[in-house]
Protein backbone atom coordinates (compact mmCIF):
# COMPACT_ATOMS: atom_id res chain seq x y z
CA UNK A 1 0.00 0.00 0.00
CA UNK A 2 1.32 3.55 -1.01
CA UNK A 3 -0.07 6.63 -0.05
CA UNK A 4 -1.15 6.96 -3.18
CA UNK A 5 -4.74 6.32 -3.11
CA UNK A 6 -7.15 5.39 -6.39
CA UNK A 7 -8.55 9.06 -5.81
CA UNK A 8 -5.26 10.33 -6.90
CA UNK A 9 -4.75 7.47 -9.91
CA UNK A 10 -8.24 9.05 -11.30
CA UNK A 11 -6.98 12.88 -11.31
CA UNK A 12 -4.24 11.75 -12.58
CA UNK A 13 -5.49 9.82 -15.52
CA UNK A 14 -8.34 12.50 -16.40
CA UNK A 15 -5.28 14.55 -16.62
CA UNK A 16 -3.78 12.47 -19.39
CA UNK A 17 -6.72 12.51 -21.01
CA UNK A 18 -6.97 16.46 -21.31
CA UNK A 19 -3.57 16.38 -22.31
CA UNK A 20 -4.17 13.72 -25.02
CA UNK A 21 -6.88 15.71 -26.10
CA UNK A 22 -4.87 18.76 -26.53
CA UNK A 23 -2.67 17.63 -28.13
CA UNK A 24 -5.44 15.93 -30.69
CA UNK A 25 -7.52 19.49 -30.54
CA UNK A 26 -4.36 21.76 -31.89
CA UNK A 27 -2.16 19.15 -33.45
CA UNK A 28 -4.23 16.66 -34.77
CA UNK A 29 -1.98 13.67 -33.22
CA UNK A 30 -2.75 11.08 -31.25
CA UNK A 31 -0.99 11.16 -27.92
CA UNK A 32 1.11 7.96 -28.18
CA UNK A 33 4.37 8.15 -26.73
CA UNK A 34 6.17 4.87 -28.43
CA UNK A 35 4.83 5.97 -31.56
CA UNK A 36 6.18 9.90 -30.93
CA UNK A 37 9.82 8.96 -29.99
CA UNK A 38 10.18 6.55 -32.73
CA UNK A 39 9.42 9.46 -34.99
CA UNK A 40 12.19 11.03 -33.66
CA UNK A 41 14.15 8.33 -34.97
CA UNK A 42 13.95 8.67 -38.41
CA UNK A 43 16.04 10.66 -39.78
CA UNK A 44 14.50 11.96 -42.72
CA UNK A 45 11.28 13.24 -41.13
CA UNK A 46 9.90 16.56 -41.28
CA UNK A 47 7.74 16.41 -38.25
CA UNK A 48 10.50 16.12 -35.78
CA UNK A 49 9.82 19.34 -34.01
CA UNK A 50 6.19 18.71 -32.45
CA UNK A 51 7.45 15.24 -30.67
CA UNK A 52 10.70 16.86 -29.24
CA UNK A 53 8.31 19.58 -27.68
CA UNK A 54 6.33 16.65 -26.63
CA UNK A 55 9.04 15.19 -24.77
CA UNK A 56 10.57 18.12 -23.66
CA UNK A 57 7.35 18.75 -21.78
CA UNK A 58 7.44 14.93 -20.27
CA UNK A 59 11.18 15.48 -18.71
CA UNK A 60 10.09 18.91 -17.73
CA UNK A 61 6.89 17.90 -15.54
CA UNK A 62 9.29 14.80 -14.29
CA UNK A 63 12.47 16.62 -13.30
CA UNK A 64 9.95 19.36 -11.68
CA UNK A 65 7.74 16.78 -9.91
CA UNK A 66 10.30 13.72 -8.81
CA UNK A 67 13.28 15.47 -8.15
CA UNK A 68 14.29 13.39 -4.81
CA UNK A 69 10.68 13.35 -3.59
CA UNK A 70 10.19 9.85 -4.72
CA UNK A 71 13.40 7.62 -4.67
CA UNK A 72 11.79 4.95 -7.28
CA UNK A 73 14.69 2.23 -7.02
CA UNK A 74 15.31 1.06 -3.27
CA UNK A 75 18.61 -0.92 -3.23
CA UNK A 76 18.40 -2.03 -6.75
CA UNK A 77 20.72 -5.12 -6.84
CA UNK A 78 23.97 -4.97 -10.12
CA UNK A 79 21.84 -8.53 -11.38
CA UNK A 80 18.14 -6.41 -11.62
CA UNK A 81 19.52 -3.58 -13.24
CA UNK A 82 21.38 -5.33 -15.73
CA UNK A 83 17.96 -7.00 -16.11
CA UNK A 84 16.58 -3.75 -17.34
CA UNK A 85 18.67 -3.66 -20.58
CA UNK A 86 17.15 -6.52 -22.37
CA UNK A 87 13.77 -5.71 -20.67
CA UNK A 88 13.65 -2.15 -21.97
CA UNK A 89 14.46 -3.73 -25.37
CA UNK A 90 11.47 -5.84 -25.47
CA UNK A 91 9.11 -3.30 -24.53
CA UNK A 92 10.89 -1.01 -27.25
CA UNK A 93 10.63 -3.37 -29.84
CA UNK A 94 6.96 -4.90 -28.99
CA UNK A 95 5.59 -1.79 -28.58
CA UNK A 96 6.34 -0.93 -32.43
CA UNK A 97 5.86 -4.35 -33.40
CA UNK A 98 2.40 -3.96 -31.87
CA UNK A 99 1.20 -1.05 -32.98
CA UNK A 100 1.56 0.80 -29.80
CA UNK A 101 2.33 1.10 -25.93
CA UNK A 102 -0.27 2.01 -22.77
CA UNK A 103 -0.80 5.24 -24.10
CA UNK A 104 -1.08 4.81 -27.69
CA UNK A 105 -3.40 1.75 -27.12
CA UNK A 106 -4.42 1.73 -23.58
CA UNK A 107 -5.95 5.26 -23.62
CA UNK A 108 -6.01 6.89 -26.83
CA UNK A 109 -7.16 3.37 -28.65
CA UNK A 110 -9.24 2.60 -26.21
CA UNK A 111 -10.74 6.03 -26.37
CA UNK A 112 -11.37 5.56 -30.18
CA UNK A 113 -13.19 2.04 -29.35
CA UNK A 114 -10.69 0.37 -31.56
CA UNK A 115 -11.08 -3.66 -31.10
CA UNK A 116 -7.23 -3.55 -32.07
CA UNK A 117 -6.42 -1.71 -29.17
CA UNK A 118 -8.54 -3.68 -26.73
CA UNK A 119 -6.93 -6.61 -27.63
CA UNK A 120 -3.55 -5.19 -27.44
CA UNK A 121 -4.01 -4.18 -23.98
CA UNK A 122 -5.76 -6.78 -22.72
CA UNK A 123 -2.36 -8.69 -24.02
CA UNK A 124 -0.29 -6.51 -22.42
CA UNK A 125 -1.70 -6.58 -19.54
CA UNK A 126 -1.76 -10.26 -19.44
CA UNK A 127 1.84 -10.34 -19.98
CA UNK A 128 3.15 -7.76 -17.42
CA UNK A 129 1.07 -10.01 -14.86
CA UNK A 130 2.98 -13.16 -15.95
CA UNK A 131 6.43 -11.45 -16.09
CA UNK A 132 5.82 -10.11 -12.86
CA UNK A 133 4.94 -13.57 -11.36
CA UNK A 134 7.79 -14.93 -12.99
CA UNK A 135 10.10 -12.51 -11.79
CA UNK A 136 9.00 -12.73 -8.57
CA UNK A 137 10.14 -16.56 -8.75
CA UNK A 138 13.34 -16.27 -10.65
CA UNK A 139 16.73 -14.05 -9.51
CA UNK A 140 15.90 -13.11 -6.72
CA UNK A 141 14.46 -9.43 -8.34
CA UNK A 142 11.91 -8.71 -5.76
CA UNK A 143 9.60 -5.30 -6.04
CA UNK B 1 5.48 27.80 -33.55
CA UNK B 2 2.04 27.86 -31.84
CA UNK B 3 2.15 24.17 -32.88
CA UNK B 4 5.38 23.29 -30.54
CA UNK B 5 3.50 25.44 -27.49
CA UNK B 6 0.53 23.14 -27.86
CA UNK B 7 2.83 19.72 -27.63
CA UNK B 8 4.86 21.21 -24.94
CA UNK B 9 1.58 22.17 -23.00
CA UNK B 10 0.56 18.33 -23.99
CA UNK B 11 3.44 16.71 -23.06
CA UNK B 12 3.55 18.92 -19.43
CA UNK B 13 -0.11 17.83 -18.22
CA UNK B 14 0.56 14.36 -19.15
CA UNK B 15 3.65 14.27 -17.42
CA UNK B 16 2.17 15.77 -14.41
CA UNK B 17 -0.78 13.16 -14.45
CA UNK B 18 1.25 10.10 -14.93
CA UNK B 19 3.56 10.98 -11.65
CA UNK B 20 -0.14 12.29 -9.77
CA UNK B 21 -1.61 8.68 -10.90
CA UNK B 22 1.41 6.89 -9.54
CA UNK B 23 2.13 5.82 -12.90
CA UNK B 24 5.38 6.47 -12.99
CA UNK B 25 6.10 4.60 -10.20
CA UNK B 26 7.43 1.32 -10.97
CA UNK B 27 6.94 -0.48 -7.85
CA UNK B 28 3.27 0.96 -7.94
CA UNK B 29 2.83 -0.71 -11.34
CA UNK B 30 4.42 -3.88 -10.76
CA UNK B 31 1.92 -3.83 -7.68
CA UNK B 32 -0.73 -3.42 -10.37
CA UNK B 33 -0.05 -6.05 -12.31
CA UNK B 34 0.57 -8.58 -9.51
CA UNK B 35 -2.62 -10.18 -9.85
CA UNK B 36 -1.75 -13.34 -8.18
CA UNK B 37 -0.07 -11.63 -4.82
CA UNK B 38 -1.05 -8.08 -3.66
CA UNK B 39 -3.02 -6.85 -6.50
CA UNK B 40 -3.01 -2.89 -6.38
CA UNK B 41 -6.27 -1.83 -7.93
CA UNK B 42 -5.58 1.48 -8.41
CA UNK B 43 -3.82 1.79 -11.44
CA UNK B 44 -7.04 0.55 -13.17
CA UNK B 45 -8.34 4.38 -12.45
CA UNK B 46 -5.83 5.84 -14.48
CA UNK B 47 -6.81 4.33 -17.64
CA UNK B 48 -10.70 4.71 -16.57
CA UNK B 49 -9.86 8.85 -15.97
CA UNK B 50 -7.99 9.00 -18.54
CA UNK B 51 -10.96 8.11 -21.07
CA UNK B 52 -13.17 9.39 -19.60
CA UNK B 53 -11.88 12.98 -20.53
CA UNK B 54 -10.48 11.57 -23.90
CA UNK B 55 -13.47 9.70 -25.20
CA UNK B 56 -16.32 12.19 -25.35
CA UNK B 57 -13.68 14.44 -26.46
CA UNK B 58 -12.18 13.07 -29.30
CA UNK B 59 -15.60 11.71 -30.90
CA UNK B 60 -17.00 15.79 -30.59
CA UNK B 61 -13.25 17.01 -31.87
CA UNK B 62 -12.50 14.58 -34.57
CA UNK B 63 -16.42 15.88 -36.24
CA UNK B 64 -14.66 19.18 -36.67
CA UNK B 65 -13.52 19.86 -40.05
CA UNK B 66 -9.33 20.08 -38.63
CA UNK B 67 -7.14 20.73 -35.59
CA UNK B 68 -6.23 24.70 -34.62
CA UNK B 69 -2.52 24.38 -35.26
CA UNK B 70 -2.48 21.34 -38.08
CA UNK B 71 -4.10 20.65 -41.85
CA UNK B 72 -5.87 17.76 -40.82
CA UNK B 73 -6.02 15.14 -38.13
CA UNK B 74 -3.58 12.02 -38.29
CA UNK B 75 -5.37 9.44 -36.32
CA UNK B 76 -4.28 5.68 -37.40
CA UNK B 77 -5.54 4.04 -39.89
CA UNK B 78 -7.77 1.35 -39.06
CA UNK B 79 -5.44 -2.43 -39.42
CA UNK B 80 -6.37 -5.66 -38.82
CA UNK B 81 -5.84 -7.76 -35.47
CA UNK B 82 -2.89 -9.99 -36.93
CA UNK B 83 -0.27 -11.64 -35.49
CA UNK B 84 2.32 -8.78 -35.14
CA UNK B 85 -0.24 -6.79 -32.91
CA UNK B 86 -0.41 -9.50 -30.33
CA UNK B 87 3.35 -10.85 -30.58
CA UNK B 88 4.12 -7.50 -30.23
CA UNK B 89 1.87 -6.52 -26.87
CA UNK B 90 2.83 -9.69 -25.25
CA UNK B 91 6.82 -8.61 -25.57
CA UNK B 92 5.64 -5.38 -24.32
CA UNK B 93 3.88 -6.80 -21.51
CA UNK B 94 6.74 -8.71 -20.73
CA UNK B 95 9.15 -6.12 -20.36
CA UNK B 96 7.20 -3.90 -18.81
CA UNK B 97 6.54 -6.27 -15.98
CA UNK B 98 10.47 -6.50 -15.45
CA UNK B 99 11.42 -2.76 -15.11
CA UNK B 100 7.44 -1.47 -14.33
CA UNK B 101 8.04 1.40 -16.99
CA UNK B 102 6.60 2.26 -20.28
CA UNK B 103 7.44 4.29 -22.48
CA UNK B 104 5.94 7.66 -20.88
CA UNK B 105 7.00 6.87 -17.48
CA UNK B 106 10.61 6.16 -18.10
CA UNK B 107 10.92 9.76 -19.85
CA UNK B 108 9.17 11.31 -17.07
CA UNK B 109 11.54 9.60 -14.20
CA UNK B 110 14.45 9.63 -16.25
CA UNK B 111 15.99 12.75 -14.58
CA UNK B 112 15.54 11.75 -11.02
CA UNK B 113 15.74 7.79 -11.51
CA UNK B 114 18.92 5.66 -12.85
CA UNK B 115 16.62 2.82 -13.53
CA UNK B 116 14.30 4.59 -15.02
CA UNK B 117 17.03 6.16 -17.85
CA UNK B 118 18.71 3.02 -17.76
CA UNK B 119 15.13 1.08 -19.01
CA UNK B 120 14.47 4.61 -21.07
CA UNK B 121 17.81 3.76 -23.16
CA UNK B 122 17.25 0.40 -23.73
CA UNK B 123 13.36 1.14 -24.50
CA UNK B 124 14.93 3.47 -27.39
CA UNK B 125 17.54 0.73 -28.41
CA UNK B 126 14.36 -1.79 -28.79
CA UNK B 127 12.76 0.87 -31.02
CA UNK B 128 15.61 1.46 -33.06
CA UNK B 129 15.83 -2.30 -33.51
CA UNK B 130 11.82 -2.67 -34.77
CA UNK B 131 12.47 0.40 -36.99
CA UNK B 132 15.75 -1.32 -38.67
CA UNK B 133 14.41 -4.82 -38.80
CA UNK B 134 11.26 -3.71 -40.34
CA UNK B 135 13.50 -1.73 -43.05
CA UNK B 136 15.27 -5.03 -43.78
CA UNK B 137 11.73 -6.73 -43.89
CA UNK B 138 10.25 -4.22 -46.39
CA UNK B 139 13.62 -4.76 -48.57
CA UNK B 140 13.58 -8.38 -48.12
CA UNK B 141 9.84 -8.82 -48.82
CA UNK B 142 10.60 -6.22 -52.39
CA UNK B 143 13.56 -8.24 -53.33
CA UNK B 144 12.09 -11.33 -53.33
CA UNK B 145 10.17 -12.96 -56.15
CA UNK B 146 7.71 -14.51 -53.92
CA UNK B 147 6.65 -11.30 -52.62
CA UNK B 148 3.47 -10.80 -55.18
CA UNK B 149 0.52 -9.34 -54.00
CA UNK B 150 -0.85 -13.15 -52.97
CA UNK B 151 2.68 -14.29 -51.38
CA UNK B 152 2.63 -10.89 -48.57
CA UNK B 153 1.29 -12.59 -45.67
CA UNK B 154 4.43 -14.45 -43.82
Amino acid sequence: MTSISWFNSLIGGAAIGVAASILLAFNGRVAGVSGIVTGLLRPHANDWAWRAAFVFGLLAAGTFMLTGAQTHTPGLSPARLLLLVPAGLITGFGARLGGGCTSGHGVCGLSRLSVRSLVATLTFIAAGALSVLLTRYFAGAQG
Amino acid sequence: MKALISAVVAGLIFGVGLVVSGMSDPTKVRGFLDFFGAWDESLAFVMLGAISVHLPYSRWLTRRAKPRFAAAFSVPPPKPIDRSLVIGSALFGLGWGVTGYCPAPAIVSSTSSMAALLSLVSMVGGLWLHEWWAGKRRIARRLSPAALPDATQP
